[in-house]
């Protein structure tokens, strides 16, 4: 499949820093101090206790897919939910295969894709 | 304290229109009081509350209640949780009620999205920097297909559910929309032409998808001494129930929809069960979000919605489960891309006994309208309401 042009995400000041270690290819999540629980996407509390005792933590970008689908546009891709080897499931596009190809309960890994002026954002491949 | 039989619905109007470029989205809003108010036999001057959701312009309430001339207002709500609000907003109002803040209340709905051009399900929109979920979805291509077709490719993965089964609901849909003279698609189908139809998001073809409609309607709930005064069957409010549903943090289950919890509690404050429910209005923004919501609601156990479905079973005078007897979202109506008003009024006219003879479920004394707003496989809204026929 060709690619689209993907927007450019809209950090705020508590993205931030996810976005600028997107740009050096690295995947962050939340970790809840609290419950010991990842959490996904990452945020200033966490929601599982509303607390502020939250870290950045970075991923192993290892993970397998959830669910998925293909939308049927001009230039057709791939949304999907992908379960995390750390728990949390994010929402994202798979990458580096064609339709006929997927599986739900593959292995995947993550990979960053440029976007329109923005940092990269990330999405997953065939491990 | 309970609901139960705290309010009436006394009026119900669905717009006939299904494309309106000749009139403003305020002007829909007023034309559906208007309706609902002539059906009730009440005027402007008697409604004390207003209820509006998202689709309504300007600050909802604030712009409404001045393009209506309704001053007599001590009670208004806007609470919006997408397509399922109506129907929530429905159970407010009977809290208002119950409660002294108002005696009769208006719920509007109208929008006008087929003359405005929206690409409504496979459109990414444009980002806004304050919701907090829009820097990590809209630039995946966020859609509201995708969105659904998530859900129901998880949903074959675990329970074997096929396109197939899927493709009854818009049958079904199909059988009923024949009878109705405003249905936006008349045409009886086959399970062949959803199957061959062409595919939108894997495995959702265009037959899986509903319409996208200009249009709108609108209910009058009132005070039960006030309902018996007047010349129209008493529709009472039995059981409500709400929920939200999102991916706390991470961890969401797309298997199942806040319908789970919505309707435990509505079917707790009616004291009825599934299998007392005579008639179901189902949100049908897509035939997955029937499938999974029936199976949520208790009608079948979950990962057996697709069998429940098959074969004609929710078709009027043919099914166990007369559904959507319009035509419903997926063959009719789905007026500003929200189907929860037409979700109640359908129910009111089958209790009424008003719904096209061809239709009609007999002695249809306890019906139950669901609606789901928002996106299925994100967060999403989910209202409930079980209404009865009072003797």
């Amino acid at each position: 499949m060709s690619e689209r042009a993907i927007q450019a995400p809209i950090p705020d000041p508590t993205t931030q820093p996810f976005w600028d270690a997107a740009a050096e290819g690295r995947l962050m999540i939340g970790l809840c101090r609290d419950t010991g629980r990842h959490f996904f996407p990452p945020r200033g509390v966490s929601p599982f206790t509303l607390s502020p005792h939250v870290e950045l933590v970075p991923a192993s970008g290892q993970g397998v897919l959830y669910s998925y689908t293909v939308m049927r546009t001009a230039t057709p891709y791939m949304p999907a939910m992908v379960e995390l080897a750390e728990g949390p499931r994010i929402f994202t596009n798979l990458v580096d295969l064609e339709p006929e190809a997927v599986r739900i309960g593959m292995k995947l890994r993550v990979v960053f894709r440029a976007t329109e002026g923005g940092p990269p954002v990330p999405m997953f491949a065939p491990a | 304290m309970s609901l139960r039989g705290s309010a009436c619905i006394v009026g119900a109007f669905e717009h006939p229109t299904r494309k309106a470029p000749d009139r403003s989205t305020a002007q829909l809003h007023a034309e559906v009081a208007w309706g609902a108010l002539q059906d009730a036999g009440l005027s402007k001057d008697d409604v004390d509350g207003y209820f509006c959701a998202g689709d309504a312009p300007g600050m909802g309430p604030l712009s409404m209640a001045e393009y209506l001339g309704l001053d007599r207002l001590r009670h208004v709500d806007s609470t919006d949780i997408g397509g399922s609000s109506p129907i929530a907003h429905v159970a407010h109002a009977a809290a208002a009620i119950a409660t002294g803040r108002c005696n009769v209340a208006l719920i509007t709905l109208a929008g006008r999205p087929r003359s405005e051009g929206q690409a409504t399900g496979t459109a990414t929109r444009r980002q806004d920097p304050a919701i907090p979920d829009d820097q990590f979805e809209i630039p995946m291509g966020r859609t509201v297909a995708a969105a659904y077709a998530m859900c129901a490719m998880r949903h074959m993965h675990e329970f074997g559910t096929t396109s197939e089964q899927l493709a009854w609901i818009k049958v079904a849909a199909s059988h009923h929309a024949q009878h109705n003279p405003h249905a936006m698609l008349r045409k009886v189908v086959t399970v062949q032409e959803v199957v061959e139809s062409p595919l939108v998001a894997d495995p959702l073809h265009r037959l899986d998808c509903c319409v996208i409609s200009d249009g709108g309607g609108a209910l009058i709930v009132a005070r039960p001494e006030i309902a018996r005064s007047l010349q129209r069957p008493v529709v009472t409010v039995r059981g409500t129930g709400e929920a939200l549903k999102n991916h706390a943090g991470g961890y969401n289950d797309l298997t199942f929809s806040g319908a789970r919890w919505s309707g435990a509690r509505a079917f707790e404050e009616a004291g009825v069960t599934p299998a007392d429910i005579r008639y179901a209005s189902i949100y049908d923004s897509f035939t997955i979000t029937v499938l999974i919501q029936l199976e949520d609601l208790g009608f079948c156990a979950k990962g057996e919605g697709g069998r429940f479905v098959a074969d004609g079973n929710l078709i009027s005078g043919v099914g166990k489960l007369p559904f959507n007897t319009d035509g419903g979202g997926l063959c009719s109506n789905h007026p500003a891309n929200r189907g929860g008003m037409t979700k109640v009024i359908e129910a009111v006219r089958q209790l009424r006994g008003e719904a096209h003879p061809a239709v009609q479920v007999k002695d249809c004394g306890l019906a139950l309208a669901h609606g789901t707003g928002g996106l299925l496989g994100h967060r999403h809204g989910s209202a409930t309401v079980i209404l009865e026929r009072m003797a």
